[in-house]
């Protein structure tokens, strides 16, 4: 290899002034990219290549890489740039990229992390995470093939994220004899698409990454393009710190006192600047005070800004914890427990309207539903399209509705108060990445009626406890049998009581809904806000559901008031209900005629804790409904 | 405004990761393994919590083959700084008589450091634990999350990994499982110098060049720290001018050649030189794919 003057500029440099060297390192500015594009289309090539010509690769590496690249590589007796940073022994051998990989590597002006994101359909979900944290993308286009489907869905996640900045590197043009041609239609094709998305620059270069063609230097082999090399691109790029002059907000983190003189708030300002003696009110508790100190390790400062992780004391004792956003007062952000958001579904399982779930925001973790799905985008067509649940890879607009009011913006104006991941409460898996749109008014202007004839008034009159006895069974388990002999006996004693039945709720309330997953969520969300209101009205409601999942049993439960929900297990054995089989079903869905069958194409989830447990295999109707009787006595039927 | 500087966005970044295992795990612990990154690590987790203490323990696996100058640094850093300091080393490793000379580089390594650091984290029941890791080091680590899920067996499965987004941490786990926190995991090499060197954090004497003994071994400078290094027929110990890029068993880490003797000489020596940083280290020259393997065993 042959020094470049520049290379040996900055040996100089170095030997003669590495203090001077440091300092200007020091100064250099800073650039998160992303890449993304097809599989094949030179991804891994184009970073190898730049790792390569920025000299970053050690004499240790490139022994390895020329004796891989003999070994498993593509390119015959050449340097295969690609197994640089094909880290994963699995995707080696499969020959394409499955996961995000971070790089680094520095020029004399800006230092870079690369996020090399997999363009292989089902990995979506990389991209966005790669996506989440860049300030540019590098989309990559293979000259001989134009524009994709996955370019579309690429480009319009890159928006979806927020990345104003787009490079389109349009690769492998010595493939089609470096023709501009080819170059002008790729670029007028991606200009008409890109209409529709908020892209603030656009850039377009020709390259071979292979070959190194307009790379780090101008392609001879191009001299119709006049535009700057891909390296000079990223150099220049200009990214507007647009975070530091919108309105303050700190997140609190983590409190911070260490004995009873300090009382500190630490958190990493999202937007932003602060200077002591600042007012500041702190939401959602709309308290306010001053900012007395920033307090750092290296001393007080006067101000902090974004992006800066800092601790600050306040003059007055205010009560505030993780999750509160410390806020300046004349623009202050939006509380809601209702949103609009768009999320991108990462999850194995689909997303299910009115199934639980957590979302966690910067600083704070609430439990929550997507009340519905408004629609879902087509990222090749980026139409609107209807659906009830979201897949894998899947990207909709969904209303949410959460426990409790979150502090936000939306994400457009600022990215860090308006973003958040969903985890489903059970694997603990992060299963979407979600993007507020706006707050949804209802939020603030639906109140709760109150009344004065309130629930304890009601069932105090009827001398009982209001409560749900749930239960829960297969099909032919005896829920309805019991659950019916439990109102006789309830009736007798002179109760109110109401009884929901599966198959009767079905004709009516529910008749819409089919036997998909979402649907029995659905279900089981709309028997349990009736038996909300029934218990409202101090009633005992029974209800006979094989309400199969568990997220929605305990969604019912967390509906309620601690001691007004029993759930009571029918646990009778799949074959015993086979057998008994009174309306027929199993026959049938043995013979395949139903589908999504309890038991058989569909999960039963058994309940782990119920609150009554009944071997109904081992007793009669009869002595199942005494022992549920026996059991909620005391509590609930004494007045 | 002031821009910030790559280094105070890194800085800034790195607290904001340490801050929020201090605020949502139970049981957190930053593993010390004396080098420099760890040495990193710990100024930022200081700066973190400033002016409270570090509100978690800090654990160093000892496999008993350290360089004696870690094991003194260790002490004194951790006495100065009034660090709740655990030590751990694999008892049975050590009744088995277990040593690189003896067991081999694979096999010492995975008894007294990768299954004395699962005991370490059994016995005391940590749900999370900071490592000074950083993607730059080597090929599978630049896929890993800042946030790493590992089972109840400490496993790491490189294919079900939490995608990770902005600046929002999924560290939700089961009982038994654990999380592998890694706030260093966006610095490189020069990043680390540049900040040792600006922040003045003290680093231990070895990575300094001095005149120490060193014998050449497999084409490696191997320092004789002890007299438990059997020579072998034609060998003797030579004083020579040399320094370490990284630290870790004495006889597993290759010293070079140096003049360097002050931190700008030894930024201005990596700069120059063309040799990656873990070459000096036995166990990843095993196979191609050795690190990985390891990672997915339960090592760092």
């Amino acid at each position: 290899m042959t020094k470049t003057t520049y290379e040996v500029q900055q040996s100089d440099f170095i030997t003669n002034d590495i203090a001077g060297y440091l300092k200007e390192q020091e100064q250099k500015s800073f650039l998160r990219f992303i890449t993304c594009g097809s599989v094949d289309d030179g991804k891994s090539t184009l970073i190898g290549r730049l790792l390569y010509d920025s000299k970053l690769i050690f004499e240790d590496q490139m022994a390895s890489l020329e004796s891989d690249s003999r070994k498993v590589g593509t390119q015959g007796d050449d340097i295969d740039f690609a197994l640089l940073v094909d880290g994963l022994a699995a995707e080696r051998e499969q020959g394409i990229t499955i996961d995000v990989a971070y790089r680094f590597f520095a020029t004399d002006k800006r230092k870079f992390i690369v996020a090399d994101t997999p363009g292989h359909e089902q990995y979506t979900r990389n991209m966005a995470t790669g996506a989440s944290s860049a300030d540019v993308a590098v989309i990559l286009i293979d000259a001989r093939k134009g524009i994709l489907t996955q370019t579309r869905r690429h480009s319009f996640i890159v928006n979806l994220l927020g990345i104003r900045h787009v490079v389109v590197a349009v690769n492998k043009m010595d493939l089609v004899v470096y023709s501009e041609e080819v170059f002008s239609k790729i670029e007028a094709d991606y200009r008409e698409f890109a209409e529709n998305l908020d892209f603030s620059t656009l850039t377009f270069v020709p390259m071979s990454a292979l070959k190194g063609d307009n790379i780090m230097t101008s392609s001879d082999d191009m001299n119709w393009y006049d535009g700057p090399a891909f390296m000079s691109v990223l150099e220049d790029i200009d990214i507007l710190n647009k975070k530091a002059e919108i309105p303050f907000r700190m997140p609190v983190q983590w409190v911070n006192r260490p004995n009873s003189d300090f009382r500190g708030f630490s958190g990493t300002i999202a937007s932003g600047t602060v200077k002591a003696g600042d007012n500041i009110i702190v939401l959602p508790s709309a308290k306010t005070s001053r900012v007395k100190a920033i307090v750092t390790y290296d001393g007080e400062r006067d101000h902090a800004s974004a992006d800066q992780a800092v601790t600050l004391t306040l003059e007055d004792e205010i009560d505030i914890s993780r999750g509160d956003v410390i806020t300046e007062i004349s623009q202050r952000p939006e509380t809601t427990d209702q949103f609009q958001a768009h999320v991108i579904w990462m999850g194995e399982q689909p997303m299910l309207p009115g199934r639980p779930y957590l979302i966690k925001t910067t600083n704070k973790t609430i439990a929550g539903e997507i009340s519905a799905l408004k629609h879902k985008v087509n990222v090749n067509s980026l139409e609107h399209e209807a659906g009830k649940i979201l897949e894998l890879n899947e990207v909709g607009a969904c209303n949410f509705s959460l426990d409790e009011p979150i502090v936000f913006e939306t994400y457009r104006d600022n990215p860090a108060m308006g973003a958040f991941i969903v985890i489903d409460k059970i694997s603990n898996a992060t299963v979407a990445a979600g993007m507020i749109d706006f707050g949804l008014r209802r939020a603030t202007n639906v109140h709760w009626q109150t009344v004065d004839v309130n629930k304890d008034a009601r069932a105090q009159q009827k001398r009982q406890k209001p409560v749900v006895l749930w239960f829960t069974g297969l099909s032919a388990s005896g829920k309805s049998t019991i659950a019916n002999l439990v109102e006789k006996k309830l009736h007798a004693l002179g109760k109110h009581t109401y009884l929901l039945d599966g198959d009767n709720v079905r004709h009516g309330l529910n008749r819409d809904l089919g036997f998909v997953d979402a649907d029995r969520v659905e279900n089981i969300r709309r028997v349990g806000e009736v038996s909300r209101l029934m218990v409202d009205a101090g009633l005992i409601v029974l209800t006979a559901f094989i309400s199969p999942f568990r997220a929605e049993r305990r969604m019912v439960r967390d509906m309620m008031e601690t001691h007004e929900f029993i759930e009571i297990f029918v646990d009778t054995p799949l074959e015993v209900c086979a057998q008994r089989d009174p309306k027929g079903l199993y026959k049938k869905a043995k013979n395949g005629e139903i589908k999504n069958f309890t038991g058989f194409d569909s999960p039963y989830e058994r309940p782990e804790r119920a609150d009554i447990h009944l071997s109904a295999g081992k007793m009669t109707a009869e002595e199942a409904a005494t022992e549920v009787i026996t059991k909620i006595e005391a509590k609930y039927l004494s007045s | 405004m002031t821009r910030l500087t790559h280094l105070q966005r890194l800085e800034a970044e790195s607290i904001h990761i340490i801050r929020e295992v201090a605020a949502t795990c139970d049981n957190p612990v930053m593993l010390y393994s004396i080098g420099k990154d760890s040495s990193v690590m710990m100024h930022l987790a200081m700066k973190a919590f400033y002016p409270s203490k570090l509100p978690f323990p800090i654990l160093h696996v000892d496999t008993t083959w350290k360089f004696r100058e870690m094991i003194e640094f260790r002490e004194q850093f951790a006495a100065e700084h009034g660090l709740d300091l655990i030590v751990h080393i694999n008892k049975q490793g050590v009744d088995m008589g277990m040593g690189p000379f003896s067991h081999g580089s694979s096999v010492h390594t995975d008894v007294m450091k990768t299954q004395g650091l699962k005991q370490a984290l059994d016995k005391y029941g940590f749900d999370a634990a900071f490592g000074g890791a950083r993607r730059d080091e080597e090929k599978s680590r630049a896929k890993e999350r800042i946030f790493s899920f590992r089972s109840a067996q400490h496993r790491w499965d490189p294919k079900s990994q939490r995608p990770e987004l902005w600046n929002i941490y999924n560290n939700r786990i089961q009982k038994g499982e654990s999380m592998r926190v890694f706030p260093l995991s966006n610095w490189t090499e020069l990043d680390i110098w540049q900040y040792i060197y600006q922040e003045n954090i003290p680093i231990v004497p070895l990575y300094l060049a001095k005149e120490r003994p060193v014998v050449e071994r497999d084409g490696m400078l191997v320092m004789v720290d002890d007299d438990r290094m059997p020579l072998l027929p034609g060998e003797e110990p030579e004083m020579k001018m040399v320094r370490f890029r990284t630290l870790g068993c004495y006889p597993l880490t290759g010293a070079i050649s140096s003049t360097a003797t002050t931190l700008t000489e030894i930024i201005q020596e990596m700069l120059l030189t063309k040799t990656s940083e873990r070459q000096g280290r036995a166990i990843d020259k095993d196979s191609n794919a050795s690190m990985e393997q390891k990672k997915q065993e339960g090592y760092f």
